[in-house]
């Protein structure tokens, strides 16, 4: 593995990496936390021993304050042992090569001949639409214009609460090709069970197979997605080249390029 | 606005602004006053005093208020049939409701004999709803005035555990933190729902359920928090979305201070359908009126579907049309928080001067309203030591323009929920700089011919070039246009439609009347006085 950086300084041992916050190897981390006791000398001292039983050394309670109502806030620096071997860290990454916008609409006019049918939606009960939007709108972000800008791409943005159910419907509508999931609201993992229930339709409508399902949200990694039954998971910073990039190289690779009305079939 | 204008605003053309918004909000009153709906009708009940739901979870208000659509009778109204049941059986619009649920009773095919008698009977307890609406608002005032009052510029924080005990626990702990505003977010997906959920909750998904007891339980623990403290302590939910009347209703019998209420935000962000919302809307804020609440407005949204730089003039326009409608339902200027944002671009060049000309410009042409400004959310990115900076140039603003209502931004805004010392870093962060430039307002003018002043200008004029698109075209037209937020909303699309009833020549409706004389609103009508 190439070192990149601390050129000129001692290399860090890659095998035994440890957080860095003035020297190599301090260890140094900050924390933050509140206790659900009231504010005091003992509170202050809690705070210290829940810092030694996290396995952190030399904890330094530098600031606390009083919330009311019996709860105490700390903010803690302290030293850490752990270290993790970088020299086998494996990280699984959605596959293909990164494509922009022009590359992406001559890859589809090329190699499927038609436009993809892209379907974006927030579901269940998720209202937060800021990152489908994002990615779907005309406008984009980030200066990177969204998926209704692509000559070879026919782009639906479903928009916020849409049932799996409906999406599933609006999916048979407008022949899809590749469904978009996002998800923001995550609290009690409603996210996961919302993910779920959609793949699970899915395959009882035998549509799994024939289309290219992603999820997308701040809280969802590749991981997650390819756990839950996805093609693949876009988490934070996602721009539409992203996307669309891996669902048109999906859809080649997994020879759907010539397929017919969902409705037909129940084989892709 | 008056003579000191800091932006050098040219009072007249503020002036032709306000009066399209008026012809606006006119050209709704026909509509609305026309119509009503199941969520309507659902609200009488709930004023009467019918609670509660049967055994298979269905509030009575729905039960009694379906018996008589499916027999296609609300037309004439649901207190007609209601009341000469009560009359007719010598019962109480409680025990009338639960005979309903038990089957014992029809309204739908309940048959009038004694219209008189019901009519008379439906005045007499009409007046007493709507007397103990106005009730709430007088405890209010008498509880503000023993206890020290909010400050200048309200705190306004958020719990949105979905447990309602833990709720109130850190609204109580917020409180004592500095915060003058608790709100309760509501659990995803409530607006959508046609019916109020019951009881105390301790489920919720991003939010917390509105129900009536969860009022009682918040309205309670900040009550006693605010006895300790010595200051008032406003409790703030959800009137929005196809309950909307009736959440207003039940604030004002459990005595909140503050509503979200925006049918344009329903429209554009919920598709809730626009007749069904607007008509919502006209009789919850006349409820909102009368129990003294103050409104917030949603235009702040606007910025998070649209861009900010570009799409200031929308937030506005749609103010000034929201003024309007509040001002037709006898809300006062006071009572309107209407809504704007701090959402520009960070990277973008002199985005905090703009953002100052667009908050100074609401100020301005708002004078007398309790402006409700809403922190950066877009651009919040999980880096919460850059989030933290970038909710201090939010206060800066309003440290510098007067905002009444200051929803403090969270620098874990796009992360989660708030956690407990989140709040408590931001209510330390915004007292230090209200208090740090607390004059700065009033000592640094702005350059005549400058960035800011010439921004607030543009504004203005593309204000009123929207207003007057508008007025001409229609507003359900300039929904269904994608006027607003980028986003387009058909007339007769989204939520809820099917609850849209047309009045017949007598339906009855005495708490409406009750609430119309209160609020003088016929006066004012006839006067065509309401655009200031």
């Amino acid at each position: 593995m190439a070192i990149i950086g601390r050129t000129g300084a001692t290399p860090p041992d890659l095998t035994r990496v440890r957080p860095y916050g003035d020297t190599l190897d301090d260890g140094a981390v900050q924390l933050s936390f509140t206790l659900p006791v009231p504010f005091g000398d003992e509170a202050r001292e809690a705070a210290r021993l829940m810092a030694i039983g996290m396995g952190l050394t030399e904890p330094s309670i530098y600031h606390g304050a009083d919330l009311g109502e019996g709860y105490s806030f700390f903010i803690v620096y302290a030293r850490t042992a752990v270290t993790v071997d970088f020299t086998k860290v494996v990280v699984p990454k959605v596959e293909g090569r990164r494509m922009t916008k022009t590359e992406i609409d001559t890859f589809i006019s090329e190699q499927v001949g038609r436009k993809l049918v892209l379907l974006g939606a927030c579901t269940g009960t998720d209202a937060h639409t800021v990152g489908i939007d994002a990615i779907m709108n005309l406008k984009g972000i980030a200066g990177e214009k969204g998926l209704e800008s692509y000559h070879e791409i026919e782009a639906h943005n479903l928009g916020s609460q849409v049932s799996n159910e409906a999406l599933i419907e609006a999916a048979y509508r407008y022949n899809a090709d590749a469904l978009l999931v996002s998800q923001i609201v995550t609290q009690k993992d409603v996210h996961k069970t919302n993910l779920t229930e959609l793949i699970e339709l899915l395959e009882a409508e035998g549509l799994r197979d024939k289309l290219v399902v992603v999820a997308g949200g701040p809280r969802i990694g590749h991981e997650l997605a390819l756990e839950l039954g996805y093609d693949a998971g876009f988490g934070p910073g996602t721009l539409a080249p992203d996307v669309a990039g891996f669902v048109a190289q999906q859809v080649v690779a997994r020879g759907l390029t010539t397929r017919g009305s969902l409705r037909g079939g129940k084989s892709g | 606005m008056g003579a000191a204008s800091k932006l050098f605003l040219d009072e007249s053309k503020v002036a032709r602004a306000r009066a399209s918004a008026s012809n606006i909000a006119d050209s709704l009153t026909g509509f609305v006053r026309a119509r009503t709906t199941v969520a309507v009708e659902r609200t009488l009940l709930r004023l009467l005093g019918v609670d509660g739901i049967e055994d298979q979870g269905i509030p009575l208000p729905n039960v009694v208020v379906d018996q008589v659509a499916r027999a296609g009778r609300l037309e004439r109204g649901v207190m007609l049939p209601f009341c000469s049941a009560m009359a007719a059986l010598g019962l109480a619009p409680q025990e009338v409701a639960e005979a309903a649920a038990r089957g014992e009773l029809d309204l739908g095919t309940w048959e009038i004999h004694n219209e008189a008698e019901a009519r008379a009977l439906g005045e007499r307890i009409g007046a007493d709803a709507v007397a103990r609406v106005g009730r709430t608002a007088a405890e209010r005032r008498e509880r503000m005035a023993r206890l020290s009052p909010p400050n200048e510029t309200m705190l306004y924080v958020i719990v949105a555990t979905g447990n309602i005990f833990e709720d109130a626990a850190q609204g109580k702990a917020a409180a004592v933190q500095g915060a003058d505003v608790i709100a309760v977010i509501r659990s995803t997906g409530q607006s959508l729902l046609d019916f109020v959920p019951y009881g105390e909750t301790t489920e919720g998904f991003g939010g917390t359920y509105a129900t009536q007891a969860n009022f009682r339980v918040m309205r309670t623990a900040l009550d006693e928090v605010g006895e300790r403290i010595n200051r008032y302590v406003l409790l703030t939910n959800y009137c929005s979305g196809l309950c909307m009347p009736e959440i207003a209703a039940m604030g004002a019998l459990e005595r909140l201070d503050m509503m979200l209420n925006d049918a344009l935000y329903g429209i554009l962000f919920r598709d809730i359908n626009p007749e069904r919302t607007l008509i919502d809307q006209y009789f919850s804020r006349m409820i909102n009126a009368h129990a003294g609440v103050i409104i917030n407005t949603g235009e702040d949204n606007y910025l998070t579907t649209d861009d900010a730089i570009e799409a200031t003039h929308t937030v506005l326009a749609s103010q000034l049309i929201n003024e309007q409608l509040a001002f037709r339902s006898g809300l006062q200027p006071w009572q309107l928080g209407l809504g704007h944002a701090f959402e520009m671009d960070p990277a973008a060049r002199d985005g905090f001067l703009m953002e100052l000309a667009q908050a100074q410009l609401v100020r301005e042409v708002f004078p007398d309203h309790k402006l409700k400004y809403m922190p950066p959310t877009r651009y919040m990115t999980g880096n919460i030591f850059k989030g933290y900076v970038q909710d201090a140039m939010f206060n800066l603003v309003t440290a510098w323009t007067k905002q009444g209502i200051q929803l403090l931004g969270m620098h874990t805004e796009a992360m989660h929920t708030p956690h407990m010392h989140d709040r408590h870093m931001a209510i330390e962060s915004a007292r230090y700089i209200l208090n740090n430039a607390s004059s700065i307002g009033d000592e640094v003018e702005f350059k005549r011919d400058g960035l800011v002043v010439r921004r607030a200008h543009e504004t203005v004029e593309q204000t009123i070039g929207l207003l007057e698109e508008v007025e001409s075209m229609g507003l359900f037209e300039a929904l269904a246009a994608g006027r607003f937020a980028d986003v387009k909303r058909r007339r007769d699309g989204g939520r809820g439609r099917a609850g849209v009833v047309v009045r017949a020549a007598d339906y009855f409706n005495p708490i409406e009347a009750g609430l119309r004389a209160a609020l003088q609103l016929d006066a004012n009508e006839a006067s065509h006085g309401n655009h200031r």
